[in-house]
């Protein structure tokens, strides 16, 4: 049986039947209990796990998470909730110094079985310190891994490994798309690492797309199928570890690849697939390998600026079509 | 607006009373545009705050620096900001204080000394510290005053750029704005022991005043800002405050962690507009109809400010990538 789930919803029943199944799984946050989150993610867990197992915290983010690397290390399994992904930047030390690392410094003989949920996305008029995707950030750093679910069932799927998963996970959700349904099944269900979703498949170009670039993506594809450019999209589900497979399997089909991801362009995840795909599929390209990525600015407040920062599915289909027509001097 | 005379008199009353009606001014038309959905995103509300901002700020000079905070048009407003750019940077507009680039939360005024709103709680703590450190350096005779809430005093960072103000005294005031509550939680659930006593144990002198008091709050400021140019600061202040409405403006429903008993409690007789205007005619400062009449020039201000910005114009695409950085003109076209 399937139902249509809003992706909030997802992530909710994600963790109640994860708290469920093993007792070690506990919420660490700020007004994660009673209030269930600003985003009311969490809603209603605390009524059925209890305070001890919802815990709200003091707004002290490298604390919180700090606490949670220690309670990994010794039999919990946490789910840091961390507000905004912006919020990153505070707990950098905890996540990529310690966590991170620890299995490895440790030879093997320590684990961080932890989950750090946050978010990304802008065009909430939030400005440039509450609507940053800084996966690539984290992305960086050996050790952790990265899952970007792209809809409710993604988000629960992918979820639900992330907290059975023996690592330091960090999973980005879109705030954007919180209130987004998507059909989900009842029976449970998990997503795999490291296995991309091809959504559509095509022939003339490959769109690699994450989290909330996949239905901008997939709006392009449409509208380029109308024109006769039959698109194939792919969303990689984690970047770390990424399915280096599926897309460079695809590229050699299509030959051209244009890769769109929130984050920030520059040295970031749109870079790296770009790379992997000039790498392993050169000489099946007919065209350079494009990106797009969020604009190189801080996020701006006006609208009027705001919505010049973000991929649309006019820029990709307008640099899609470029491409297909004929190389990287037209598509730029 | 302030000046370097200890002694207050008639027109500093009349200006705290007007600079307060004039934050609960803007908020009111800050919220009226939110409701209407003329402002983008969403704002945190100075309302009932007032004294906390206008008792500090009327006991500085205009170039002293404040650093401001989520909650922040109350601090912006008594530091001496105008309200056209104000209600521009909410609205986005590019006459606004940020050229829209900032908006509600970030808003900055630094032709008065105001470095900036922050959305990280508790962002701006080293950012004050660093302007006392730069007036200590410089020898500017300048002070710098830290405004945040009670539950930003669960940041490490606090701890950390106390000690350091503290070893090297300087000319900082933490000013906390205790309000209660941080979003959804009553910060007594969050915070251990005594907050003022965390600031005593890095040998800061420490006080605690009525924040709904505009008077006692200025009267203590003054002392304390004569004494951080003297050179003896640092100094903590604990103000007891309310915030009158949700945590931001679409926190409606919030029975579930603050009654409605106490919201009421403190508008009726706590309010520090109402009770300062109070004074002011037992005292016979100010008349009533005085008092009616500076009400009612603010709101007029407050309306053309609001109809200059709705009709103000947004900045042109090429500010996108104006201000990355400082010497460039554009980053993406250099
Ligand atoms: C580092 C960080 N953590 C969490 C938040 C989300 N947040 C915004 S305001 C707020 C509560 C702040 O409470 P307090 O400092 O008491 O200020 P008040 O809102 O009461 O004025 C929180 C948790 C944030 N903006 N920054
Ligand atoms: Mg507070």
């Amino acid at each position: 049986m399937t139902r249509e789930l809003t992706l909030s919803k997802a992530v909710n029943e994600a963790i109640a039947e994860e708290m469920r199944r093993d007792p070690t799984v506990f919420v660490i946050g700020e007004d994660v209990a009673e209030a269930g989150t600003p985003f009311k993610v969490l809603a209603g867990l605390v009524d059925e796990f209890g305070t001890e197992r919802v815990i709200d915290t003091p707004i002290s983010e490298p604390g919180f998470t700090g606490l949670a690397v220690g309670a990994a290390m010794t039999g919990s399994r946490p789910i840091v909730d961390l507000m905004f992904g912006d919020f990153l930047f505070l707990v950098m030390d905890q996540l990529c110094n310690q966590a991170a690392k620890i299995h490895y410094m440790s030879g093997g003989t320590m684990t961080v079985p932890m989950v750090l949920r946050t978010n990304l996305g802008a065009t909430r008029r939030s400005a440039a310190q509450h609507s940053q995707s800084l996966h690539a950030l984290v992305a960086h750093i050996p050790g952790l891994k990265v899952a970007m679910p792209s809809s409710a069932y993604e988000a629960k799927g992918l979820l639900k490994t992330a907290i059975r998963d023996d690592n330091p996970v960090v999973i980005f959700e879109d705030k954007l798309m919180y209130q987004d349904k998507a059909p989900v099944p009842e029976e449970e269900y998990l997503i795999p690492f490291g296995q991309a979703n091809v959504l559509r498949e095509g022939r003339d170009i490959t769109l690699v797309a994450t989290s909330s670039m996949v239905q901008v993506c997939s709006k392009a594809a449409e509208t380029l199928a109308a024109e006769g450019i039959s698109a194939e999209v792919i969303d990689p589900r984690t970047i770390v570890p990424l399915d280096e497979a599926t897309i460079v399997a695809s590229v050699r089909k299509t030959s051209r690849a244009l890769v769109v991801d929130e984050g920030h362009q520059s040295y970031g995840v749109t870079a790296e697939i770009a790379a992997r795909i000039a790498e392993r599929a050169f000489y099946h390209l007919d065209a350079p390998v494009g990106r797009i990525g969020a604009m190189d600015v801080p996020v701006p407040f006006s609208p009027a600026l705001e919505d010049l920062t973000v991929p649309t599915p006019d820029a990709v289909a307008d640099r899609a079509r470029a491409l297909c027509k004929g190389g990287w001097a037209d598509a730029a | 607006m302030a000046r370097a005379t200890a002694k207050t008199n008639t027109e500093d009353y009349i200006r705290m009373y007007t600079q307060m009606v004039r934050i609960r001014a803007f908020e009111d038309n800050a919220n009226q545009l939110y409701l209407a959905a003329k402002m983008p995103g969403l704002t945190h509300m100075y309302s009932g705050q007032e004294a906390v901002a206008v008792g500090i700020c009327e006991a500085l000079e205009d170039d002293d620096r404040i650093t401001s905070t989520h909650r922040g048009h109350g601090h912006c407003v008594a530091k001496g900001a105008e309200f056209k750019q104000m209600f521009c940077e909410l609205l986005g507009k590019a006459e606004g204080y940020c050229r829209g680039k900032g908006g509600s939360m970030h808003i900055a005024d630094t032709s008065h000394g105001n470095l900036g709103a922050n959305a990280i709680v508790g962002g701006s703590m080293g950012i004050a510290t660093g302007a006392a450190l730069s007036a200590k350096l410089q020898k500017t005779g300048r002070i710098a005053v830290c405004f945040f809430g009670d539950g930003a005093t669960a940041q490490g960072l606090w701890y950390e750029v106390m000690n350091m103000a503290a070893l090297w005294k300087l000319p900082v005031i933490y000013a906390c704005e205790n309000n209660g509550y941080s979003e959804y939680t009553r910060t007594d659930e969050i915070a251990a022991g005594s907050i003022t006593a965390r600031a005593e144990a890095f040998g800061i002198e420490s006080f605690e005043v009525d924040g709904q008091d505009v008077l006692a709050v200025n009267e203590l400021a003054r002392g304390l800002v004569e004494r951080c140019r003297k050179g003896e600061g640092p100094f903590f202040v604990n103000l007891a405050t309310y915030r009158y409405h949700g945590h931001h403006v679409g926190d409606i429903n919030r029975d579930y962690y603050r009654s409605k008993d106490e919201e009421s409690e403190w508008k009726q007789h706590r309010d520090p507009i109402t009770n300062f205007g109070k004074w002011l005619e037992a005292q016979n400062i100010a008349s009533a109809e005085e008092l009616v009449g500076i009400n009612d020039a603010v709101r007029r201000e407050a309306e053309a400010a609001v109809a200059h910005a709705e009709a103000a114009a947004y900045p042109d695409v090429s500010e996108v990538d104006m201000h990355v950085h400082a010497g460039i003109p554009h980053a993406l076209s250099a």
